[in-house]
């Protein structure tokens, strides 16, 4: 480590072999293409990348360390500044491996909605992956129509939970609401919308020459190398690897629904583009068969565990029993049982799973993110090498990163 | 005289806990013959010291020395081609050891396991990088997050800490708050320690507005010159708007109205 005083000032110690005619830059942490606080240290040959290191960190706030001394329900609102892009599916990813150590299940119509908001918001996600895609790409009028769209989502999302940004929509144990009235007719109304709109965003780009040339043969990853680097979601399908949590490990009402599982071979990031696209198709998809099970179902929404969960409002308020459990749950928190668990879910970026280690205080005593983006983001040391330092932007987006979960 | 706080755990304790109150534990199932799980302890007999399956998912304890032997085999044999986190828990406190869990997953069968095993404090443990290259960032973050030395790791270095921290933030002795020294740290570093007095505390109040402060704010309607002396009070001024062709900002609302 070097001593830094006043007259010599501290630089990171970058060790590279500078053999030959190459140069050193810096890409970011202030990168408008970097997708938040990215910083890669590129050695150039001519234009191509020899080394590529990314240097991460920018965003960290101690997420893991903040987990260790919450309680339980205290840590949810945290979850939502993981993946911003699309907050519900962490809050859900956090809530279920909390269920699963309490031994708890949703009811029917929690999961419902659970479902539906988790759909959504991977909708939420994908359009505005499309859309800065495209922007970094050049392609900037997808970006006015995708947000056009994701705007409505986030309408949807804002009128069930208040929040457009940060949800918190989902609670340990189920949801805190039901869906207001109403919302299912706006929802199907954006769900018949939503067909031609990724028609015309396919129009824009799917055989648009520029956007094959740049995407093409550009971000080559092959299905080994995806494995080894722990890529999930759309990078590993986009391998040609068919892993989709939601169908070989069904979580939620994910069994019931019929839906399938896009893969390409491509290997690159054209392959990742068409993708995205199809998935959101099966969202939609999906979200279309949610519609008519939310009318069929009972309208408890909170688990029934009076050691856990505070009993409904109603039942706070005229029973005495369960105005002391809901006391000592706010003031003390929940205490599960000691074990742990690690529960997989297929957020949009990939497999969002939380390891939790609980030593029966109200604390967990460890909690591990796992999330994808981190993993994404260790393989851009692999992926740029060899590429062109125009394509450095394309392959970026295509992995879409989010630094919340990044850095945690 | 002072209030205890234990040395070895720094981090926050429940208020109250009933005397006879005894955590329960998740079931710990035996592995059930003739399925899956019971091929893959088979297989790893010899380094097996401890297995079940906790909440659906085969938990492999193992001496730390074996570890990249245990997921070769894993991943040769098995079928768990894909390591999906790997992390350590500090037991410290109750054992003077860390916990290193491998999450592994099998994709063709949609299983799971995780291999357990315990080095002691000072202990250093093989890198994983030769057979998963995801361990390249998560061993460094577990590095950075405990301090544990990963050897013939191709580039162990701290990754989301600055380069020039000390201590390792998910250790339980972490101090939750900083001391004096952490809140001068940027001052101290870039401007010398004799600069505390000229730029003062670091306000960590994003929406802090000091109205009296005539060098980077400014009240409007009550404008005086730069680096005027905050103490004495200004004297109301009318506000004046700029004069644009488009819009008059002397017309009062009223008669914008009646224009419509």
């Amino acid at each position: 480590m070097q001593v830094t005083t006043k007259l010599t000032p501290f630089f990171e110690n970058l060790n590279f072999e500078r053999e030959g005619n190459t140069m050193v830059i810096n890409f970011g942490p202030q990168h408008p293409s970097a997708h938040g606080q990215l910083r890669l240290v590129l050695e150039l040959d001519g234009e191509q990348v020899v080394k590529a290191l990314p240097d991460i960190g920018y965003l960290h706030r101690g997420v893991e360390k903040m987990a260790e001394n919450m309680t339980y329900n205290e840590f949810l609102p945290t979850t939502d500044r993981l993946d911003y892009i699309a907050s519900t599916s962490n809050n859900y990813a956090y809530a279920i491996a909390v269920e699963k150590l309490l031994g708890i299940e949703a009811p029917r119509r929690a999961q419902v909605i659970r479902t539906m908001l988790l759909e959504l918001n991977r909708i939420m996600s994908h359009l505005f992956f499309l859309a800065t895609h495209a922007l970094d790409v050049g392609a900037m009028s997808v970006f006015l129509y995708a947000f056009r769209e994701r705007e409505y989502a986030m309408d949807l999302m804002e009128s069930y939970c208040g929040a457009r940004l940060t949800h918190s929509a989902v609670r340990i144990g189920g949801v805190p609401l039901d869906l207001p009235t109403g919302w299912l007719v706006e929802l199907q109304a954006f769900l018949e919308k939503m067909p031609e709109n990724i028609k015309l965003y396919e129009d824009l780009l799917t055989e648009n020459r520029i956007w094959k040339m740049r995407l093409e043969n550009v971000g080559v990853i092959s299905a080994e190398d995806a494995l080894s680097w722990g890529c999930t979601g759309p990078m590993l399908r986009g391998s040609g690897v068919k892993y989709d949590i939601r169908k070989e490990e069904p979580y939620e009402l994910y069994g019931e629904l019929e839906f399938d599982v896009p893969v390409s071979d491509r290997c690159d990031s054209y392959g990742r583009y068409r993708l995205y696209i199809e998935e959101m198709k099966q969202s939609v998809k999906i979200l279309h068969q949610l519609i008519p099970m939310h009318e069929e179902s009972e309208p408890q929404l909170m688990a029934h565990a009076p050691k856990y969960i505070s009993a409904p409002k109603e039942e706070i308020m005229t029973q005495n029993y369960a105005l002391m459990q809901h006391f000592v749950l706010v003031t003390q928190g929940m205490r599960p049982p000691k074990g742990e668990v690690y529960v997989p879910t297929e957020s949009p970026k990939g497999e969002l799973g939380f390891y939790i280690k609980s030593e029966g205080e109200p604390y967990a005593y460890r909690l591990k993110c796992r999330a994808p983006s981190f993993f994404h983001t260790g393989l851009l040391q692999k992926m740029l090498v060899g590429s062109y330092l125009a394509d450095v932007v394309t392959i970026i987006g295509s992995t879409n990163i989010v630094f919340g979960e990044v850095d945690r | 005289m002072r209030k205890y706080t234990p040395k070895d755990t720094l981090q926050k304790k429940a208020y109250y806990t009933d005397r006879f109150w005894v955590a329960p534990r998740v079931p710990r199932d035996e592995i059930k013959e003739e399925t899956h799980f019971a091929d893959v302890v088979k297989t790893l007999q010899k380094y097996v010291s401890e297995s079940y399956v906790e909440l659906g998912q085969l938990v492999l304890h193992i001496k730390p020395k074996d570890n990249l032997a245990v997921l070769e085999l894993l991943r040769d044999k098995c079928g768990y081609a894909m390591c999906s986190e790997l992390s350590a828990v500090d037991y410290l406190a109750q054992s003077g050891e860390f916990e290193i869990f491998y999450q592994m997953l099998n994709l063709t069968l949609a299983k799971r396991a995780r291999v357990v095993c315990r080095i002691k404090q000072n202990e250093s443990i093989e890198s994983i990088v030769p057979l998963f290259k995801m361990a390249n960032f998560a061993e460094r973050e577990m590095f950075d997050m405990f301090g544990i030395y990963v050897n013939n790791h191709p580039y162990l270095k701290r990754i989301i800490m600055p380069d020039d921290w000390s201590g390792h933030p998910l250790l339980k002795t972490y101090p939750l708050q900083g001391d004096e020294a952490a809140s001068w740290y940027e001052v101290d570093k870039i401007f010398g320690k004799e600069y505390r007095d000229i730029i003062g505390p670091e306000n960590r109040d994003p929406a802090k507005v000091d109205r009296y402060d005539t060098q980077r704010f400014s009240r409007v309607g009550y404008e005086v010159p730069f680096g005027a002396d905050p103490s004495v009070e200004a004297e109301a001024k009318e506000i004046e708007y700029s004069k644009t062709a488009f819009v008059n900002y002397q017309k009062k609302p009223k008669q914008l109205k009646k224009k419509r």
